[in-house]
């Protein structure tokens, strides 16, 4: 039999990466299925920030001190990383922000704020998480503008027939996941940027679930804006990053006011600094940013052809083996999906199974998943999400159908 | 907790597949809506209390096993009291379940509600058992709305 090392990861080896992955958990080997909610972080990740916090640390961009200049560097080598990673044209188009939320906020509050008025709309799909809807909302409350759903199909799939009749005249932005963090679709973001464009719509792409999947290429993709979150692509929390459009960047007003983002302060006026400077107001999170960069290094390092090939054959397997138990049903079945599975079982809460399965040494999210309007989509309060990283196994899948049987077998 | 099955005994399997006073209950003295947002528990609670005695009490909803098990149970055991006992269990069910009371020591009328104390080594699982008590709280006080998030 040939193998094809190139498309193989090492997964024993990489698990040893992992020192969260060694530490029993009720007494039993931890199988962690739950990158989607946040990625476990590897050992590099830790002792990056680590070292850049025991010896490298100073504020950033202040003062003539060499200790100062170097942290920055340290800082800005992180942007140029993130701005290589996505394919950026440019550095200054990368904002560090403190997550997805916070990058859509900052859209909605300073693009949105601007170019939304009364009777306006914000097309958004019918599969996004809270983060893309209610910095929307509040934006349409306050200016009397509207919101427009894109549907989807009971298989999780964007119904995508009638979206031009969706992009009005009136439509500001379109706001699309590239991939549901519920359902595991994948999204045709490329196509629908190119179809809204077409009408004059920017867009923006909610890139949390996608960036630990996909090779995201944003000038190919033709994005306005495209947000993610360093802790799901196995980074340190408290950090992210909004690319955008040079164009609409600078002609933003800044959102948050403070330190580091003016040019010159008088009681007369302010002057703003340029990208990206403009919308980082006060001491950013630099052991966190130069964390990301270390983590893009090591997801780099694996390969992210590797690893989409390795969680697909996880995906698959665990979807024939889940498909497999009687009663459960797997929600979420489109053509294209990420690995993420989200499922329901006979009448039996998913919390109750969440709580079981714990007990088994096995971490799945049980709960709405922060996606309201996709669990009423469905008709259900709720489901179980297994979702597979590049450390995950088959063998681990097989526990997981365990815990399964267990669960039905208590609420026989 | 050493095994689910503590928790997770017959009684609760058995009160979540047919919960007691599940359903609407018209000309109720008193309701409320106990809802946990980041779980999905959300129950609401209505009582017919008459001349200080728990008449009637029913509950709507959806919830956990956990959840659903302790609003049925707790329907069954304050129907027919008096108000202050209904009180009464209701402190003595949050004090069991935080750890503070010990129904094998500790006097208390709680009888076969001590099921629950195992909840007490499930941290993430108090706030589903302790929701209805807390909506029956909120009932009789005349509060709308209650979260033991």
């Amino acid at each position: 039999m040939t193998t094809t090392p190139t498309l193989t990861l090492d997964v024993a080896r990489i698990r040893q990466d992992f020192p969260e992955l060694s530490v029993p958990f009720h007494d039993k080997p931890l199988i962690y299925l739950d990158s989607a909610v946040s990625g476990l972080t590897p050992k590099a990740v830790v002792d990056r920030v680590s070292h850049y916090q025991s010896f490298e640390h100073t504020n950033v961009h202040r003062g003539v001190s060499t200790l100062s200049q170097e942290a920055t560097d340290r800082f800005e080598e992180a942007r140029e990383k993130v701005r290589a990673f996505i394919n950026a044209p440019s550095a200054a188009q990368i904002i560090w922000t403190r997550g997805t939320t916070e990058s859509i906020n900052l859209v909605a509050q300073t693009f949105g704020r601007s170019k939304v008025g009364a009777g306006d709309e914000i097309l958004l799909s019918a599969m996004e998480h809270h983060s893309n809807i209610v910095p929307w909302q509040l934006l349409a409350e306050e200016k009397g503008a509207k919101i427009r759903v894109i549907p989807m199909n009971d298989d999780g799939e964007l119904i995508l027939d009638d979206l031009e009749s969706l992009l009005t005249e009136r439509t500001r932005i379109l706001g699309v996941t590239q991939v549901s963090n519920v359902l595991g679709t994948i999204n045709p973001v490329k196509e629908i940027i190119r179809r809204a464009h077409a009408k004059g719509v920017p867009v923006l792409v909610d890139g949390a679930q996608g960036v630990p999947h996909l090779p995201v290429d944003v000038t190919d993709l033709d994005a306005d804006f495209y947000a993610f979150s360093g802790h799901k692509l196995s980074g340190p929390t408290g950090i992210g990053v909004l690319y955008g459009r040079r164009e609409l960047l600078e002609a933003m007003p800044p959102w948050q006011g403070g330190g580091s983002m003016i040019l010159s302060v008088t009681w007369e006026k302010t002057t703003f600094c340029g990208l990206p400077t403009k919308f980082e107001a006060g001491t950013p999170a630099i052991a966190q940013a130069i964390g990301l960069g270390a983590a893009i290094d090591y997801i780099q390092g694996l390969g992210l052809a590797r690893i989409a090939a390795h969680e697909h054959d996880l995906l698959a397997y665990a979807t024939e083996r889940c498909a497999s138990v009687p009663g459960l049903r797997i929600i979420g079945q489109a053509k294209h999906k990420a690995s993420v599975l989200s499922f329901v079982l006979d009448d039996i809460h998913p919390h109750d199974i969440g709580s079981i399965l714990d007990h088994e040494g096995i971490v799945v999210r049980a709960g709405h998943h922060c996606a309201q309007p996709v669990m009423a989509r469905f008709g259900i309060p709720a489901t179980t999400r297994a979702s597979f990283a590049y450390f995950n196994t088959r063998e681990e899948i097989d526990a997981l159908v365990s815990g399964i049987l267990k669960v039905q077998e208590i609420f026989k | 907790m050493s095994d689910p099955r503590e928790l997770y005994q017959q009684v609760i399997i058995e009160h979540n597949k047919k919960p007691r006073n599940y359903g609407d209950l018209e000309g109720c003295t008193h309701q409320a809506h106990g809802l946990n947002p980041l779980c999905g528990d959300d129950i609401v609670l209505k009582v017919v209390v008459v001349d200080g005695i728990v008449q009637d009490i029913r509950f709507t909803g959806q919830g956990c096993a956990i959840s659903k098990a302790s609003s049925s149970l707790m329907t069954v055991n304050v129907k027919g009291k008096p108000v202050a006992e209904a009180e009464l269990m209701v402190d003595q069910f949050r004090g069991m379940i935080r750890g503070t009371l010990d129904t094998a020591v500790d006097p208390n009328i709680l009888g076969k509600l001590s099921l629950f104390q195992n909840v007490k080594n499930l941290p993430s699982r108090v706030k589903c058992a302790v929701l209805p008590w807390a909506t029956l709280h909120s009932a009789l006080h005349g509060e709308e709305i209650v979260s033991t998030e």
